[in-house]
């Protein structure tokens, strides 16, 4: 058993420092890569377009990957476009992405790999809790990031940090008052995930603003990321408290066994998602008809019929086979922004990342963009976005917006 | 009322974990080992399922048969590849292989079948009772699961009870070694056994993503912890004990959430466990154990 | 003339000096490194996260290796280190100046918390074998998850606040205050007091409290009880006593991995990902494939599989696979017993043809 365990441990080191050199090998390799890269944009710099490298950071694998693959897929769509038609100022886009599986530690480490690879401009991350943990990263490095979706008001507390979605305070604050405007309801259970921040936020704020708003909440019902596949219960609750409608303050996948199962018990109120619930009926064989009536509070509708919106949707369509979901608009929007912010600060890619930080977080407080995720949309320092939520209903199975 | 209610929750949510910890407790039972994969094989086994279904337009019975040749073939490859030279290393080794085995399939999924949600359509064509009224539900897909449970329970027990390869897994379970020296085929009645265990597990899979109908990639790993847990209540090894100890874990969620807290319905359901273990230290059938000096 | 020094003093201080000497050399080969700039950011943010595992691992495997007894909950202890120190460093942060000095505070904090814990788990731990044992840490584990995901605690003028499970009922307005701990969205703004330095501080402490424990009379007698609890009791060991030593003094090294683990993050949320059972068994991968009751070989493959998917990060979509694939097959090298015989096999070649060499020298 020694010697076996000593044969072992010897194999162990020299498999470790074989990697060891293989990471220093990495690290001399991308130091060599971004060498040559700056040593390429400079000389290029002459020529017709040099390259400005934009990362993108979300989960690509694990439980999340479903909302970090169609941000990513809808950046590239952006990327692509931009750079067909002759880039930003005349110069290219490279986009990298990375994969952090929706865990803090692993983003920063996705952070630092695209750091090695030059990065300039972040475009993430795509989840809350690890943006957190990256926004300090880029605030100390004074790189510009943009996060399509981490909608925490925790995300943007440093400067450098800007958002393209809605904050979860503010779509629970803009929910209740919809509702209570549009007079819907006043009896409103909730069904919420209490181990999300995104859910757990807006359904702080729904709850702080009801009572203002004239609405009563007569349950207010949890599940958590370990135990997601019964909702009998929380409908159970709902129901017998008499809710005349279900605030669901959480995402598609989740969303469509709690209508299965309210239509296998019979029940039927009024339910209300926000942004996250955009996808159901994009989800393959979902039966539409149990969506039917559902209401959401959203920036963006895969089948509205304004130009920009049918591009990017045939788009998403033609180069993934799927409907893109917000996610994927978002992140198109981001990118659009980032462009539009460096056309406005005019700053070309052979600055330094902090140059184009300190130009880019100064000039978006400045710019006004017209996206697929709202129009006239502005920010101001705070890195918070103004624009308006539509409010959406499903009417024969497809997506209708609401006045 | 309500209770009632949620009482037939509680079993048709643990009807459905039940189904699921029978195959885990065989695999332990026989081979001794927690096979981590099997919740994702039961997730192959939907995704056979689903994709024969809604692509090619299959028939729901061919299309489950199908899925159950799949899982057993993959349960077969997967014993051969990557446990069966562990046999004589610690049991240890074998449960890091198969969590090695179940990141493999959950990503070789999410590269196959990408990451979007698919919504299943309920195979199940039985429809549900109604009592009292109509204040009372039971829908097909419980009844379907609980029946389904019981049958593939009393089969297995028949199995292992009454035929020669069932005898020859008893032995292998009691003693491998002296099950070898009385000529049988030890490597042949475990592959038989995983072989058997991820058939099930495809049925498992059907039932389950019929009740609650979405598939993602990740869809087996948590259903595949509970029912562990299952298993483990009603005596991990022992056949009716994960049938009870899968409908009980279900009733004790169920009533957790509804009376006590929804947020801590997993503290709930844990602590419930720790407290059966500490009373009975071999879970509610298990076989006591009996140490050896 | 060292080699004989080495070959003349007791094998486990031989072995447990290549232990330190190695950690040691690593250090300095990293630092050197990093002085002159060639190290890449990415292996620069992961120096601390190794660190965090290797840790954790230590702890694990005076557990599985050294107690014998399978603890699927490790990552519960993290949870408790991580939110412990998180706390009192982000409490105390005002009042002390000293980043070391705070820093240390919150590392005894999360030490104490985690050994509270540990010893309370412990004692059903007395009462279970094998798989029963595993689960109920794993179940432990996910109901400190569970709980610390509804803890509300804030701090304004009017003192400290706190809430279970709902935020209203603790009137704390968020304006004129802060939150320490908020439900779901955790600990914010952690000071980021861990470097690593420290961390190989906390390893070289761990590694000399481990190996002390385990060549003293406690430790053998703990490992008695592994190999044979009913010989070992009859000897008179105390069972009772050594398991929940070994057990606390377990969770208290996985807590002080949590408390650097949450000082390198600026936020600690508890989620699956990082405190849930997929962790726990993360760390048990490591102990296990680094060999039971090697603390070496704990940090060696702490280190390798935290560089591993970072390493595979070139292969895009791939790497998750390609990990998954490896994993499997280093399992079966290390413990496969074709494998082993293999290995000897060559191990048996090489002596040879060195002896042979030797001799024609």
């Amino acid at each position: 058993m020694k010697k076996f365990n000593k044969a072992l441990s010897a194999v162990v080191a020299s498999a470790m420092v074989l990697s060891m050199a293989a990471c220093g090998g990495n690290a001399a390799d991308s130091n060599s890569q971004a060498a040559s890269s700056a040593a390429g944009s400079n000389t290029e710099q002459s020529g017709t377009g040099a390259a400005f490298v934009i990362g993108g950071i979300g989960p690509l694998t694990g439980g999340a990957a479903i909302y970090g693959t169609a941000a990513m897929n809808g950046a590239q769509i952006a990327v692509d476009e931009i750079n067909a038609a002759g880039g930003i100022n005349g110069a290219q886009i490279k986009f990298l992405k990375e994969d952090d599986q929706h865990d803090p530690e692993k983003s920063i480490n996705a952070y630092n790999s695209l750091k090695d690879q030059g990065m300039q401009i972040l475009m993430g991350t795509v989840t809350s809790t690890p943006c957190v943990a990256v926004a300090d990263k880029t605030a100390a490095d004074g790189m510009f990031e943009l996060t399509p979706s981490a909608s925490s008001t925790d995300v943007i507390v440093n400067d450098n940090v800007f958002q393209v979605c809605f904050t979860d305070p503010n779509q629970g604050a803009k929910s209740a008052e919809y509702i209570s405007d549009k007079k819907l309801a006043t009896k409103i259970g909730i069904i919420y995930d209490s181990s999300d921040v995104y859910s757990s936020g807006i359904k702080d704020t729904f709850v702080k603003m009801a009572p203002e708003k004239g609405l009563e909440i007569v349950a207010e019902e949890a599940f958590t990321a370990d135990s997601k596949t019964d909702f009998s219960t929380q409908l159970q609750k709902c129901q017998s408290a008499g809710a005349e409608l279900v605030f669901m303050p959480f995402y598609y996948t989740e969303a469509s066994i709690v209508l299965t199962q309210a239509n296998g018990m019979g029940y039927a109120p009024i339910f209300f998602g926000v942004d996250g619930m955009d996808g159901i009926l994009g989800a393959e064989n979902f039966d539409t008809k149990l969506a039917e009536g559902l209401y959401m509070l959203t920036p963006f509708a895969a089948d509205a019929t304004d130009e920009a919106t049918v591009k990017f949707v045939d788009a998403y369509q033609k180069s993934y086979g799927e409907t893109p979901i917000q996610f994927a608009a978002d992140a198109y929007d981001a990118i659009y922004i980032i462009k539009a912010a460096i056309e406005q600060a005019n700053v070309t890619p052979d600055q330094s990342v902090k140059e184009i930080g300190d130009a880019l977080k100064s000039t978006i407080t400045t710019i006004k963009y017209d996206g697929i995720t709202g129009s006239n949309m502005t920010w101001d320092a705070s890195g918070e976005v103004s624009k308006a939520p539509m409010a959406i209903i499903i009417k024969d199975g497809a997506y209708a917006s609401v006045e | 009322m309500n209770f009632l209610i949620y009482l037939i929750n509680g079993i048709g949510l643990g009807s459905v974990y039940a189904i699921i910890a029978l195959g885990y407790t065989m695999v332990y039972g026989i081979a001794k080992m927690l096979n981590f994969a099997h919740g994702d094989v039961i997730m192959i086994g939907c995704y056979t399922v689903f994709l024969t279904m809604t692509r090619y337009g299959m028939d729901p019975y061919i299309s489950v048969a199908l899925s159950v040749v799949v899982c057993t073939l993959l349960g077969i490859m997967i014993e051969k590849i990557a446990y069966k030279p562990l046999r004589r290393a610690t049991s240890l080794a074998v449960l890091i292989t198969a969590i090695g085995v179940s990141y493999f399939l959950q990503n070789a999924a999410l590269l196959l079948f990408g990451a979007n949600t698919k919504s299943f359509s309920n195979v199940v064509n039985v429809p549900g009772i109604t009592l009292a009224d109509g204040a009372l539900k039971i829908s097909g897909t419980t009844i379907v699961t609980v029946a389904v449970c019981i049958v593939i329970m009393l089969v297995l027990t028949w199995f292992i009870k009454n035929t020669k390869a069932g005898q020859a897994m008893l032995a292998v379970s009691e003693d491998k070694d002296a099950a070898q020296l009385m000529g049988v085929n030890v490597n042949g009645t475990i592959s038989l056994t995983f072989a058997i265990g991820s058939g099930l597990a495809a049925i498992a899979g059907v039932l389950f993503c019929s009740a609650y109908p979405t598939l993602t990639p990740y869809t087996g790993s948590m259903p595949g912890i509970k029912a562990f847990t299952a298993a483990v209540f009603g005596g991990i090894g022992s056949i009716p004990g994960a049938f009870i100890g899968g409908i009980l874990l279900g009733i004790i969620e169920i009533l957790g959430r509804a009376y006590i807290s929804s947020q801590l319905s997993d503290a709930i359901v844990f602590a419930v466990l720790i407290v059966v273990l500490l009373v009975k230290p071999t879970g509610i059938l298990g076989k006591k154990i009996h140490e050896k000096v | 003339m060292r080699k004989l020094n080495l070959k003349t003093m007791k094998k486990t201080t031989r072995e447990e000096l290549i232990t330190f000497a190695m950690v040691i050399l690593v250090y300095i080969v990293m630092q050197i490194l990093l002085k002159t700039g060639h190290v890449s950011s990415l292996l620069e943010g992961l120096l601390v996260p190794m660190c965090v595992y290797s840790l954790v691992a230590i702890g694990l495997n005076l557990c599985v290796g050294y107690l014998g007894e399978l603890s699927l909950g490790h990552a519960g202890f993290m949870c408790v280190g991580a939110f412990t120190g998180a706390f009192v460093s982000k409490l105390l942060r005002d009042s002390v100046q000293s980043d070391l000095l705070l820093f240390l505070l919150a590392l005894a904090a999360g030490i104490i918390m985690a050994s509270v814990f540990g010893f309370l788990i412990a004692v059903p731990v007395l009462r279970l074998k094998g798989d029963y044992l595993a689960i109920v840490t794993l179940a432990f584990g996910e109901i400190i998850k569970n709980i610390v995901n509804v803890l509300y605690v804030a701090k304004d003028d009017g003192g400290i606040h706190f809430a279970f499970s709902d935020p209203k009922k603790m009137n704390f307005d968020d304006s004129n205050g802060i939150w320490l701990i908020n439900g779901a969205k955790g600990i914010n703004r952690i000071p980021n007091l861990s470097g690593f330095t420290i961390g190989i501080v906390m390893i070289l402490v761990a590694l000399f409290l481990v190996y002390n424990l385990v060549n003293s009379r406690s430790g053998r007698a703990i490992m008695a009880i592994r190999d044979n609890n009913i010989a070992a009791e009859s000897v008179g060991i105390n069972i009772t006593k050594y398991k929940l030593m070994a057990f606390t003094v377990s969770a208290a090294i996985a807590g002080a991995g949590g408390v650097l683990y949450a000082h390198n993050l600026s936020t600690v949320t508890a989620t699956p990902t990082n405190f849930g059972y997929n962790m726990s068994i993360m760390i048990l991968v490591f102990v296990v494939l680094g060999g039971m009751g090697s603390l070496r070989g704990s940090v060696i493959s702490a280190v390798l599989l935290t560089l591993l998917p970072e390493v595979l990060r070139g292969l895009k979509d791939y790497r998750m696979l390609i990990y998954s694939i490896v994993l499997i097959a280093m399992m079966l090298f290390n413990w496969a017993p074709k494998s082993i015989e293999w290995r000897k096999r060559i191990a048996g070649k090489l002596q040879k043809t060195k002896e042979i060499k030797k001799e024609e020298a």
